[in-house]
């Protein structure tokens, strides 16, 4: 959709200008960015080192030390597993083979061709408390099991299919 | 009209005819459903005709106290599991695992009669009897809530409750009575310790700060809690953000600085905002800006996200990606003291130690020193997690006991399927990947930094993972050191290639392939990233394997020799067997077997044909009678 | 100067004054401490972990990273420290390619070296090198698999040259050091000036080899194989062989290359005070018509690289002479052949060089014509010294021989080309006497000469006074640059040179350690210019005849032809461009806005802002293809836009709407 594009384009210009072209301020624009577009095209990152004056070397150094800046497309749904001590202790790999397994996914291929889904782990979410827990998009999933983590894809997978059947 | 007096009193106790219903949205509550809880209330209570303030400033127009509710948000309770909690006020009366659903009942009953539900209150595990308040739950008892005691009390998103409570006035004396030295002082006087690793004294760390020559100076709240199983940081800064930008206001003023950086974890979001608002609120109070209380001085704080990495928690890598670049450690000397954020003077202070500031002036140095130990004055917050009966955000003074810890607060060690299991004791591991394992002969351990660090361990940022026998150490390890491998930033040698030889090392051994030799390696190579690592987190990532190899220096050898997992964790060691006297016979095993290697007639004892078995574990998690061992 | 101190290192007390760590201290004592990641000019990264030493009081402690201080106890080989750097060693060498005998950098690379001195015989630990693909450019061989990851090419590309074409990439045991997204060198803003190389501890970033290349052209009968030799080869090569850093070998460098078969041996420096007479004269007339100043030189190709790719808008500053290696190529092919009755085809232009940037320079297609090139192939000092122990020629026992007449004959003024400020002052002995009208006794000019990054003058010209400016790493030019776009200084002349020093510290001249091996090479070519009997390019007897016989005068149309060249900005990066409004219709029109970065200063993103408005306003959306790209090469001109086939310079939004409006116009009405 070409207005889609324009807003996007329009946006990147204000997040820079908003920071005021400063490159001590890159890992916010990025973040900012990455909330436009899902992730980081390549493009954008060689646009963006363009107006803050660093080279796209740097900028693309940067993107893929931290773990949140995506360098691919993210499904629409982010799966979280919180694979930290105490979901550890708590068998969280479990729950990840059985997403794994659900939706024919592995470490290399997190996300599934339709890009609805991405799988992930991440180191923890401090809820340790609610072990395991599996975070969808924003929603903390407490006490969560193999069973219950594939029942809330199913649920997700019909709420999509919804509309068409 | 409520009097201003009163204000401590309503926040924390509720009044007479006023009563303050506080709903929990830590993190862990909101999991559980808190927020709807709250959108419940709220329409229950306004059909019920109650007048609901939600703010404290709203408290002034009340004229019908009786026919006012005073509903208010907090930060973590710490009792997670049993989330969502809500409090009532003057009463004191906890209910847990509100669902919405239950609503109306306590609108109508509780609120309305003053009846208690009985089915709500927490029943303690040990006798059945069930708690009416906090502080009959065995969990709180032997706690000292201090730095915590306001994040399940106040409205975090509520400045007004905040400063009613006698917020920022440390700030504002520090501001205006005190000289950034006698702060510096007082600092060294408390003997308070940085809560986020090594237990460096706060108030040195400042006064290196202050009499640098530079103009400019930062002052940064390190905000990236990563430890794996570590959640304190995170509830303070939801649970009571003011007290750590009140913490870094004093901070700011006692070393000269006027600028500073909160770094907050990207994967906590609600911290973010909290802390936001938080300086925006403070800003329009004038508490922060150009003029601090009047005083002319400025300070100004700005709140910057993580964006997932580890390392970020160590000080000069979270300067790096404050300054937009990849966080990478870097050599000290130079120290942030001397220079520090773009090169300036800066002190790097944890949450927890910045929240805990305020109430050190607050109270007087005398009366802190009084808590805790000699060299380890205060209480820490740990993050209890594992195989214990409560799990959840816990404070003790330091001097408290492992054993106190486990089994008082704990309420004792879990097995594998939740039961209690007197016995089941195997360890703790303390500090994170970080941090090394406590066994029973540390249980009259009085737990503080120095009698940590003399066995080898630390209270890092203060996770507390307990384990039960069915765990294996080995296993742990490798786990421990997956993690940090995977968190290395990969800039020096000893670190990005040690930590990874590490892990080979420890996959060799649980996978069965190891000689004793192999230990050797482990044991030196392990030795070599602790000295020669550049930065902290390269230098304590060996202390998992350290301490296991210490401690479980015989799980170690059973892998190694016999090449068996003695906890049947191991799956490429597993050793699967059913136990004649145990097995009853009753097929169930038999039935989820997923390559039939268990085979037998009704009622007598199974077997398993190792050569068929996958050791996938399922004919061990459905026996009912624990007869099948080693897998 | 001063002593500020004393340090205890090793039972013995050690005098400190300025040195920036405790590294440089032990140094100084004689104890050369192990490192990879310290280099002098360099920031401190502090990651390989072998200065490692222990500080008595302190520990385990980094040297390059500790400030020199009074008193300190240092013990620099105690058990724990030999531990800590075997194990590293051990670490990197589980993570490397190991295949020492075939690596280019075989003998002079210092992992191996230091393998060998601290006596690893074994690695414990499991081999985790996963074998990625070489990236071979037209200059430099990127291979990762050797990569030990300690960030001297990064920070040198940053710091010294600021460029940053190369940077760390992602996190951990997945670090690796590459271009921006995992490009080819060949695809990002290198300049090939292989700086990264030089420092490169192993063989991971090596110049790439040409020798097999021309060898084969030596064994051909049908070709004749001329060579040229630069001038800051003669004060470098011999360090091969053992003789120290400036020592000249020029005569058995001219027998060696015999010995292999080259039919001629010339010298650089004779093409080198070719460019002087055109180079000059230019800046004259520039002078005096009030063409563009000020006038850079043009005969460093990783310069004229960075100015096409960074500054276009200042591509009319550079001198458009060639540099001393194309202009020689340009008449070796196109006077000398047929005079030596070789047809163009059949002769070989070899050069040896101590640069990477040459190699890539000759293979421009401004310098080729029909497929063949000026000059056929580049080999670094060090490849020469490489074709000089294959051939098996026993160096020191050469005794010297004389270079080929005409082009071997040479003034100084060519020879101290091959330094920083060497250009300027072999301009200036030119200039100085052409426009004064009278002869120039003393022709040393001291005031450029110097270490100084970037270095200053004025000179007085028939009553005018002209300000001149030297400047070497591309991060001082980078500099003067800046300051010359905002208007904050008035030269006229800039001599600039990408690599620190000059030529004589080029990317492919031998590895040196000697820590003033740059002074002495410098301090060799000025002695060289001395010994010389001529020291000004105007008084070469065989440029004169050249110029008589061939060229007509300096700058005369023909030499024009034959010696000048023609720039063109260069994007900075390869790769897609981004797309801001798509339509659907087939027949859509193309408009493309450069967003790159002089079009950028011009305010291109206020126009791309105002176009995407105007297009969703006016709903055209569907007729149009919107894309923000990186370079038109129009950059003196931006903003720059191109609607359909049509480019607009100096654009606005009125005649950015007026040609969309045009272009749309004439689309069909859609079925």
């Amino acid at each position: 959709m070409p207005t889609l594009m324009l807003r996007k384009f329009e946006k990147v210009c204000a997040i820079i200008d908003k920071h005021g072209n400063d490159a001590a301020r890159l890992i916010p624009i990025l973040q900012e960015i990455q909330e436009e577009y899902r992730y980081l095209p390549e493009e954008v990152m060689t646009f963006v080192a363009m107006s803050l004056g660093l080279s796209p070397a740097k900028v693309f150094g940067v993107a893929s030390f931290y773990a949140h800046f995506a360098l691919e497309p993210k499904g629409k749904y982010v799966i979280r597993l919180c694979d930290g001590t105490a979901c550890h202790v708590k068998s969280s790999e479990g729950i990840l083979n059985a997403l794994y397994k659900r939706l024919g996914l592995s470490a290399k291929v997190p996300t599934t061709k339709d890009m609805l889904f991405t799988v992930e782990t991440v180191s923890c979410l401090g809820a340790c408390g609610l072990a395991p827990v599996m975070v969808v998009n924003d929603k903390v999933y407490g006490q969560i099991s193999p069973e219950k983590a594939v029942a809330l894809v199913e649920d997700i997978v019909k709420k999509e299919d919804g509309p068409n059947v | 009209m409520c009097e201003l007096r009163d204000a401590a009193e309503i926040v924390f106790k509720g009044r007479a005819g006023l009563r303050k219903v506080v709903i929990c949205t830590g993190t862990g509550c909101i999991a559980n459903g808190a927020m709807d809880v709250y959108a419940q209330f709220i329409r229950e209570m306004t059909t019920a005709g109650f007048n609901i303030v939600e703010m404290f400033r709203g408290l002034d127009k009340v004229t019908d106290p009786l026919k006012s509710i005073y509903l208010s948000k907090s930060g973590c309770q710490g009792f997670c599991q049993m989330g969502p909690l809500v409090k009532i006020l003057p009463e004191d009366i906890l209910y847990n695992l509100v669902r919405p659903g239950d609503v109306r009942e306590i609108v109508e009953k509780t609120l309305g009669s003053g009846a208690i539900i009985e089915r709500l209150l927490y029943v303690n595990p040990v006798n059945k009897e069930r708690c009416r308040s906090q502080k009959e739950i065995p969990f709180y008892q032997r706690q000292s809530r201090f730095v915590l005691k306001q994040c399940g009390e106040l409205n975090p998103e509520d400045i007004q409750e905040y400063m009613a409570i006698g917020g920022y006035e440390a700030a504002k004396k520090c501001f205006i009575r005190m000289t950034p030295d006698a702060i510096c002082k007082d600092m060294i006087d408390s003997g308070l310790r940085g809560r986020g690793g090594g237990g460096f004294p706060t108030g040195r760390k400042w006064e290196v700060t202050r009499i640098q020559a530079d103009p400019k100076k930062y002052v940064i709240c390190n905000g990236d809690e990563g430890d794996p199983g570590a959640f304190m940081d995170r509830s303070v800064m939801e649970g009571n953000p003011h007290s750590v930008i009140e913490g870094m206001m004093i901070a700011a003023r006692a070393i000269g600085a006027d600028e500073g950086y909160v770094y907050v974890r990207a994967e906590y979001p609600l911290a973010v905002k909290r802390i936001r608002m938080a300086c925006a609120d403070a800003l329009k109070e004038g508490i922060l800006g150009d003029s601090v209380f009047g005083t002319g001085q400025k300070l100004h704080i700005h709140v910057m996200e993580g964006a997932g990495a580890f390392v970020c928690g160590e000080e000069t890598a979270l300067m790096a990606s404050i300054e937009g670049k990849r966080g990478m450690p870097s050599p000290k000397p130079p120290f942030p003291a001397q220079s520090g954020l773009w090169g300036k003077p800066t002190v790097i202070n944890n949450v927890e130690t910045l929240a805990t500031v305020p109430l050190i002036m607050g109270m007087g140095i005398a009366n802190f020193r009084a808590i805790g130990t000699r060299t380890s004055p205060g209480t820490k917050t740990f993050a209890l997690s594992g195989h214990v009966a409560n799990t959840g955000l816990i404070e003790v003074p330091f001097g408290l006991t492992l054993q106190e810890i486990i089994f008082d607060v704990g309420g004792g060690i879990t097995d594998k399927k939740g039961r209690i299991d007197p016995e089941g004791f195997k360890a703790v591991q303390i500090g994170g990947p970080s941090g090394g394992c406590l066994t029973k002969e540390h249980f009259d351990l009085a737990l503080d930094f120095d009698s940590l660090k003399s066995i080898g361990a630390m209270v890092g940022s203060g996770g507390l993972v307990a384990m039960n026998r069915s765990t294996c150490m080995v296993n742990i390890a490798k786990y421990f050191m997956q993690f940090t491998q995977k968190e290395s930033c990969g800039k020096c040698v000893l670190c990005r290639e040690g930590t990874k030889q590490l892990l080979f090392l420890l996959e060799d051994i649980v996978e069965g392939r190891a000689t004793l030799e192999t230990l050797d390696v482990l044991q030196e190579l392990a030795g070599a990233v602790q000295k020669g690592s550049l930065c902290g987190l390269g230098k304590t990532a060996p202390n998992p394997v350290l301490s296991t190899l210490k401690y479980f220096r015989e799980e170690y050898m059973a892998h190694v020799v016999d090449k068996c997992c003695p906890t049947g964790e191991c799956k490429a060691l597993a050793k699967p067997e059913i136990l004649a006297d145990k097995c009853k016979g009753c097929t169930a095993c038999v039935k989820k077997c997923p390559v039939g290697a268990i085979t037998g007639e009704v009622k007598k004892a199974h077997t398993i044909n190792r050569a068929l078995c996958v050791k996938c574990g399922v004919c061990a998690a459905v026996c009912k009678f624990d007869a099948i061992v080693g897998v | 100067m001063e002593t500020a101190g004393h340090i205890n290192i090793d039972g013995r007390d050690v005098p400190f004054t300025d040195e920036k760590n405790l590294l440089e201290v032990i140094r100084k004592a004689n104890i050369d401490i192990p490192t990879f990641c310290y280099v002098s000019e360099l920031s401190v990264y502090g990651a390989c972990r072998m200065c490692t030493v222990e500080i008595e009081g302190r520990g385990l402690i980094t040297s390059c990273s500790t400030p020199p201080e009074n008193g300190l106890k240092v013990r620099t080989n105690t058990d724990p420290v030999r531990q800590i750097r075997k194990i590293a060693l051990e670490l990197i060498l589980a993570n490397h390619e190991s295949e020492c005998p075939t690596c280019t950098k075989n003998t002079s690379c210092k992992l191996q070296d230091l393998s060998k001195r601290l006596g690893v015989t074994k690695v414990r630990f499991r081999s985790v090198k996963k074998p990625v693909p070489v990236d071979d450019s037209a200059a430099i061989v990127r291979n990762p698999n050797k990569c030990i990851l300690c960030g001297d090419c990064v920070r040198m590309c940053s710091e010294v040259q600021g460029i940053g074409a190369i940077d760390f990439a992602y996190r951990g045991h997945d670090v690796v050091v590459q271009p921006a997204y995992g490009k080819s060198l060949e695809e990002v803003q290198c300049v090939n000036c292989g700086q990264c190389a030089r420092v490169c501890p192993t063989g991971a970033l090596t110049p790439r080899p040409e020798v097999d290349d021309v060898w084969r052209s030596l064994n051909d009968k049908t070709k004749t194989v001329i060579v040229q030799i630069a001038p800051a080869v003669r004060v470098a090569l011999g360090e091969s062989f053992g003789y120290g850093a400036g020592e000249l070998t020029t005569g058995q460098i001219v027998a060696a290359l015999k010995m292999m078969g080259f039919k001629k041996v010339f010298d650089t420096c004779f093409a080198a005070d070719l460019t002087i007479l055109e180079e000059g004269n230019e800046f004259i007339d520039r002078v005096k018509t009030g063409g563009t100043v000020p006038m850079f030189t043009s005969c460093c190709p990783a310069w004229v690289k960075y100015v096409e790719h960074h500054h276009p808008e200042m591509l009319g500053n550079l001198s458009t002479c060639r540099s001393p290696q194309q202009m020689f190529g340009s008449v070796a092919k196109n006077v000398f052949a047929p005079e030596w009755g070789v047809k163009t085809e059949d002769l070989v232009v070899v050069s040896i060089m101590p640069c990477t940037a040459k190699k890539f320079e000759a293979k421009r297609p401004e310098f080729q014509d029909n497929g063949i090139k000026d000059i056929d192939h580049v080999i670094t000092t060090q490849e020469l010294a490489q074709m000089i122990n294959e051939h098996g020629i026993l160096f020191r026992n050469l005794r010297p021989e004389a270079l080929d007449m005409p082009m071997g004959f040479k003034t100084g003024a060519g020879v101290i080309f091959g330094n920083t400020g060497g250009v300027m002052e072999a301009a200036l002995r030119y200039v100085y006497e052409k426009v004064e009208g009278k002869t120039l006794e003393n022709c040393d000019f001291h005031e450029v000469r110097g270490e100084a990054g970037i270095r200053t003058a004025e000179v007085v010209l028939a009553g005018k006074t002209f300000k001149l400016a030297v400047v070497h790493s591309l991060a001082n030019a980078k500099i003067l640059v800046e300051k010359i776009r905002n208007r904050q200084c008035d030269y006229h002349f800039i001599e600039v040179m990408a690599c620190p020093g000059g030529c004589i510290n080029g990317a492919g001249q031998p590895v040196s350690f000697q820590p003033d091996y740059k002074k002495r090479r410098t301090d060799g070519l000025y002695e060289a210019d001395k010994m010389l009997q001529l020291h000004k390019s105007q008084d070469n007897p065989y440029i004169k005849e050249l110029y008589e016989r061939k060229l007509g005068g300096p700058g005369s149309e023909h030499a024009h032809h034959l010696l000048h060249t023609r720039y063109s900005s260069r994007r900075r990066m390869k790769g897609r461009s981004m797309v801001i409004v798509d339509g659907n219709r087939k027949d859509k029109i193309e408009i493309r806005v450069c967003v790159g970065t002089s079009c950028y200063l011009r305010g291109a993103q206020d126009l791309l802002h105002h176009l995407a408005r105007y297009i969703a306003d006016k709903g055209l959306q569907e007729k149009v293809q919107v894309k923000a790209t990186f370079c038109f090469e129009k950059c003196d001109k931006g903003p720059t836009i191109k609607v359909g086939g049509t480019v607009i310079t100096h654009c606005d939004f009125a005649k950015a709407t007026a040609a969309i409006d045009k272009a749309v116009g004439a689309l069909t009405v859609e079925a």
